[in-house]
């Protein structure tokens, strides 16, 4: 197992098919969000969310029926975790203890109900939040091009911006798709992926970097294809690692956190992805030459501002 | 010598993982279901006195109490399990009556010796331990229109004094309009006007209309802000404090928003019915018979909507010059609400009752709610539109029996609840302007000790299996990054106790997702050892060159990371924040665990020694 395996596959040679299968994701993610938008959660929508637990599982039209028999509109009701969780989202305004009042109509068919969490949202504080998530999205983005410009140079600035949106845009696309819950850890988690996946970008990115300015042989190809190679074991066994902590936080991390797991299971499935094939692509397309990497020439040196 | 560190090194790391287990220490010791009692004023002392009554009614309840402790604040009385500490609650609450507070509260177990050195267990956040989360809105408009009125009232006077005749005086717009009834007087009215109100109004005239506009400046607008959130924060503050609640917390978030936390707190009905009620006195007089109907109002009665009564408009005085109330009971063992009035109040009290004894003067309870309305857009959506209301209702009509003071009472409050809820939003003091709840969320206490219990186990699980793949993949390499990995998690957990960080169910998400990984950069130097190795390097110079080419790839990885992190904080709230500074402050201490930790075996072990092959 620790014998080291140098790998050589092709990975640019396949740049046509992996570009065309993220361009497929991102048009139906795309579609998906313009056709179906998110689904977003109670933190982004405002209204009312009540959790309730039985000590046997309930029937879900049953409490469905009697909330609506109660004069409750526009209800929606499903399990939470468990079958004897029940979670039910309101639309209607919220009165002071609305709660103990789901609770006290439920309690009529089974006496042992229990109030677990009862939310409240503004929609007026959702907007806000919407704003200040996309905000911060694009200010992320915004933040890590200059950061990545400054570093290396700005072709690999506008590829790692490239590839973070196409990680963003599908993790956003299955949400919409599948139409998950998106609440505000989600949100937090599409922001760790951007983070997470920006890191994987970088190891390979200043692979290449390296490489392009120690090796003479080989085209533009071949240089991104072997830092790829190079990288690849390390960007396969820290997305394996961060994966198996995931899966254990969505398999008993609790109900609450589920879509948090989610996402960032997806996000870094796809990240792992656009760190092989996407980031060094688009540096093909940008047309990389090795001349961008050379350190800058000192000739400016002598008229730095001095007579 | 290249894989030696000198002493100082190998000395400053070991300093700051003995910190670290130190001030992580905290949060093994479990805590104590406690109750609080405090004093219900700050004069109110809670002596030895108070210890023995408690002690008695809990032996009378077979209650045993593990320890009472005199806290400083209080007596904290600890209890070996929750039946006992809720219990022991209403028994006390009972027993000592309504000069103390009596809260529910979890007491910590450090030790002292920990305890001087300042280290502290982290605090669970609400979704772990239960408890409410209230995000109020202060009407700011109202809050101004408020300050307009009175500045309204001023100005009648200021311009009747001054023999200068208006017509209207009204405020509109947000600001003060005067519609004087003569041009010639214009010029006069607007230096009367400007020197009466002061600097904190820009005046206006329009000679067309014969109409003098005064607005406040921006600067008065925005003091006022600041003001009205201010009282409200002080009344929140007292009336979370007469709920009784341990580590309350009250804080302004933004422009014109509050933040409430009640940790612990099972009945949110009643936290809500106090801290949202934002009601208010109106005292005021029973219109006469044949009164003209412009200057009479009627209100309903509260306990009865069907029966109502017709009021002047002009108003005596209102609950902000009450300055205390309390429940007692009248001849009949009625309860009565007991009220004093503070000099301005009781001023303007006696000179409305002296020459109307005999008549009847009513309390007219104001409350602003909100109600939310659903519409539907021109492109079929729906839409919630949040609409303030106010609702005002006669809680006591009665007649005057004599000319009042200062103090005097209010009977037929309803039941004994009702006069002491009353009661104790009249004493909380009023709110200068309207606040409404925009969020709420209540996480009942059992859902927290399960969101703690997941949150544990995912951690654990997740470790393990990351402990294992790591000892499986490097050998020797694994157990120094696994050796690596505990003391991140040590570090992590003591500079979130240190800094006060409060632990949230996104921030042990942000923990898992840290170890995940935090093994990043040791895999990024392993990977990079067993490459320079393949290349020819002897295992010492590989070694070497491993950890320095990874360096800079590490660096840059995880300042970027760094960077998304920062930008998480400053635009996130509540839960997001917490998952933000768990993901910095990981990243920071998994850089110097993964380099300079593991660093540090690698060069006890291997650093002397002569290796033909690389351990891994």
């Amino acid at each position: 197992m620790s014998k080291l395996i140098q790998l050589n596959l092709d990975f640019m040679g396949k740049r046509r098919w992996a570009f065309a299968l993220s361009l497929l994701l991102v048009v139906i993610s795309l579609g998906s969000l313009v056709a179906q938008q998110l689904k977003f959660g109670l933190d982004f929508t405002g209204g009312t969310l009540v959790e309730l637990t039985y000590e046997q599982a309930p029937s879900l039209d049953q409490v469905r029926n009697r909330l609506e028999q109660a004069g409750y509109e526009d209800i929606v009701v499903q399990h939470f975790g468990t079958e004897r969780d029940v979670m039910v989202r309101l639309n209607q305004g919220f009165t002071a203890d609305v709660g103990q009042e789901v609770r006290d109509v439920l309690a009529q068919d089974t006496p042992n109900v229990h109030l677990q969490r009862a939310e409240f949202v503004g929609s007026q504080v959702g907007d806000e939040l919407k704003e200040q998530g996309g905000i911060g999205m694009l200010v992320a983005l915004a933040g890590v091009m200059l950061y990545v410009a400054f570093r290396f140079q700005y072709k690999f600035a506008l590829g790692a911006v490239l590839s973070l949106a196409h990680d963003v845009i599908i993790l956003l696309g299955v949400f919409s798709l599948f139409q998950l819950d998106f609440d505000l850890t989600v949100l937090a988690a599409v922001l760790a992926v951007i983070g997470y996946s920006l890191n994987d970008t970088i190891v390979v990115y200043d692979r290449i970097r390296e490489n392009f300015r120690m090796t003479r042989e080989g085209g533009p190809a071949d240089l991104i294809n072997l830092s790829i190679n190079q990288t690849l074991s390390r960007t396969t066994i820290t997305s394996l690692t961060t994966l198996m902590v995931l899966v254990a936080l969505f398999l008993f991390g609790g109900e609450m956190i589920h879509n948090f797991a989610l996402a960032l299971i997806i996000g870094i499935g796809v990240g792992t992805y656009s760190s092989i094939y996407v980031a060094g692509t688009l540096l093909l397309r940008l047309n990389l030459q090795r001349q961008d990497m050379m350190l800058p020439v000192k000739e400016g040196a002598e008229d730095d501002g001095r007579p | 010598m290249l894989n030696r560190y000198p002493l100082w090194k190998n000395l400053l790391i070991l300093a700051i993982l003995a910190f670290g287990v130190i001030y992580s220490l905290p949060n093994f010791y479990s805590e104590d279901p406690a109750v609080q009692i405090s004093g219900a004023r700050s004069s109110t002392e809670v002596g030895a006195q108070a210890e023995t009554r408690i002690q008695a009614v809990l032996q009378a309840n077979n209650i045993t109490p593990k320890r009472i402790d005199d806290s400083g604040k209080g007596l904290l009385v600890r209890f070996n399990s929750d039946q006992d500490q809720r219990a022991a609650k209403e028994l006390i609450q009972q027993q000592l009556g309504q000069d103390y507070v009596v809260a529910l509260n979890l007491a910590e177990n450090t030790p002292k010796w920990l305890k001087d050195m300042g280290a502290k267990p982290m605090k669970l956040g609400l979704d772990l331990r239960g408890g409410v989360h209230f995000l109020l809105e202060v009407d700011m408009p109202a809050a101004v229109k408020q300050r307009l009125e009175v500045a309204a009232g001023q100005a009648r006077t200021e311009l009747r004094q001054a023999r200068l005749r208006y017509r209207q005086v009204i405020v509109e717009n947000g600001a003060l309009n005067i519609r004087m009834a003569r041009a010639e007087q214009m010029s006069d009215a607007a230096r009367v006007l400007s020197k009466a109100l002061g600097n904190e109004y820009t005046s206006e005239i329009d000679e067309d209309s014969g109409t003098l506009t005064f607005s406040l400046t921006e600067v008065a607008t925005r003091e006022i802000e600041n003001y009205a959130i201010k009282q409200n924060l002080t009344t929140l503050r007292n009336r979370v404090n007469e709920l009784g609640v341990a580590e309350p917390l009250v804080q302004r978030q933004g422009r014109n928003r509050i933040v409430v936390e009640l940790p612990g707190v099972q009945d949110t009905a009643a936290a809500k019915r106090v801290l949202g009620a934002t009601a208010n006195l109106e005292f005021r007089l029973a219109a006469k018979p044949g009164a003209n109907p412009m200057e009479t109002e009627s209100f309903s009665f509260r306990d009865n909507p069907n029966r109502s009564a017709t009021l002047e408009r002009d108003i005596i005085t209102t609950g902000n010059n009450v300055s205390s109330a309390s429940v007692g009971f009248d001849e009949n063992n009625q309860p009565q609400v007991n009220i004093r009035l503070d000099g301005q109040g009781g001023r303007l009290m006696s000179q409305a009752t002296r020459h109307n004894v005999g008549r009847q003067m009513a309390v007219l309870f104001i409350e602003h709610k909100t109600r939310t309305r659903i519409t539907t857009n021109a492109k079929g959506e729906k839409m919630e539109s949040r609409v303030p209301y106010t609702e005002r209702n006669i809680i006591s009509l009665a007649t005057i029996q004599s000319e009042l003071g200062s103090s005097f009472r209010i009977t037929g409050a309803g039941t004994v609840q009702e006069a002491s809820e009353l009661s104790l939003l009249l004493r909380a003091g009023a709110l200068a302007a309207p606040i409404y709840f925009v969020e709420e969320r209540t996480i009942g206490p059992s859902l927290g000790q399960k969101n703690i219990d997941q949150g544990i186990l995912s951690v654990e699980i997740g470790l393990v299996a990351v402990v294992l793949f790591m000892l499986a993949w490097y050998r020797l390499f694994g157990i120094f990054a696994n050796i690596g990995l505990f003391f991140n998690l040590t570090l992590l957990v003591a500079l979130m106790s240190l800094m006060g960080a409060t632990l949230t169910l996104p921030g042990i998400a942000g923990i898992v997702l840290t170890l995940g990984m935090a093994v990043d950069a040791n895999v990024l130097i392993n990977a990079r050892i067993k490459e320079e190795h393949h290349r020819g390097m002897s295992p010492h110079s590989a070694i070497h060159a491993g950890y320095e080419r990874a360096f800079a790839t590490i660096l840059d990885a995880n300042l970027t990371t760094l960077l998304v992190a920062l930008i998480l904080f400053s635009i996130g709230t509540g839960p997001v924040k917490g998952f933000a500074v768990t993901l910095s402050l990981g990243i920071l201490t998994s850089m110097f665990t993964a380099l300079m930790v593991t660093r540090m075996q690698v060069n006890w072990t291997l650093g002397r020694r002569k290796l033909t092959r690389l351990p891994m």
